[in-house]
């Protein structure tokens, strides 16, 4: 059997912020009514988290949930586990008009932490980023230059991006970029 | 720049967020219409300097298509709103009324 590595093998850089390519993550969509009941509990089983409203974001580590639409979640869960918590979800919403779909190979993750994590982001997301407006416990579905990407914070100094895995090698450059030495904008 | 307020996601997203998609509340004309119908259907688009309903996609965002109500001279934003429906709500039109009394687009005013 093959040995599965994520897209850039935890590649990392150090500049006004540190970079890093976060490895591998498990990833589930779950698509479906958000208010159903029973879709809620599958939530539960896999992440130990309630359904999150508009833009909430419950991420503890690797195990989390992420509101992506109206009728969109991602589910994340530890890589090993996710064919296993994939089933237990699609067996509990066997009788729910919703879909759950392993897409962890699909994607690539990466964290920009340090006390310019913000304005690494905020130089490639059009997205206000000041603490006022963004913190964490939410989520950000926008794009990175030219690629989409979604990103949440896990502490004051640290985002988690999410983007396309066949994106991840930009995503990197553009991040690295973005934190050169020196290249403090000091807006936030 | 343009800055819609996508009612699905709630935020405030600028254009190179945004897809547009085009000239809102079309009918559709398909088997069973006439010629002039169908080509209407096809061709014929408003283009008014001043009060436009457009279609637009969250395309880097919820991905969800929305509705938004603006002044093409000026690019004031009078509105968003959902995909679901086939006409401006009422608070979208007063919403004009209130800043440009005596619009018209289309069927609506
Ligand atoms: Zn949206």
């Amino acid at each position: 059997m093959s040995e599965p590595i994520s897209a850039l093998n935890h590649a990392s850089y150090e500049g006004i912020a540190k970079v890093e390519e976060c490895g591998l993550q498990g990833m589930i969509t779950l698509r479906g009514d958000l208010s159903d009941k029973v879709l809620a509990k599958a939530v539960k089983d896999a992440t130990g988290q309630k359904v999150p409203g508009q833009r909430e974001a419950f991420v503890d580590g690797d195990t989390g949930v992420c509101w992506m639409s109206t009728d969109e979640l991602l589910v994340l869960v530890p890589y090993a586990e996710v064919e296993a918590k994939l089933a237990a979800m699609t067996n509990a919403l066997s009788g729910t008009h919703a879909l759950a779909v392993n897409v962890s190979d699909a994607r690539a993750v990466f964290r920009v932490s340090g006390a310019n994590a913000r304005e690494v982001l905020g130089k490639l997301a059009p997205v206000e980023l000041s603490a006022e407006a963004f913190q964490p416990g939410q989520i950000r579905r926008s794009r990175l230059a030219q690629v989409a990407g979604a990103f949440w914070m896990d502490d004051a100094e640290t985002f988690r991006i999410v983007c396309f895995r066949s994106a991840a090698d930009y995503a990197f450059k553009l991040l690295k970029v973005a934190a050169q030495p020196g290249s403090e904008v000091g807006v936030y | 720049m343009l800055i819609l307020n996508c009612p699905y996601c709630g935020v405030d997203a600028e254009e190179t967020e945004l897809a547009a998609g085009g000239e809102a509340h079309l009918k559709r004309f398909g088997p069973g219409s006439s010629d002039d119908e169908f080509h209407d259907y096809l061709f014929m688009r408003e283009n008014p300097k001043g009060v436009h309903f457009e279609r637009w996609r969250h395309a880097n965002g919820c991905g969800k298509w929305f509705h938004a109500a603006r002044c093409t001279q000026t690019l004031e934003v009078f509105g968003t709103y959902s995909a679901q429906t086939t006409e401006p709500p009422q608070e979208i039109k007063d919403a004009i009324t209130a800043k440009r009394p005596g619009w018209s687009w289309r069927e609506f005013s």
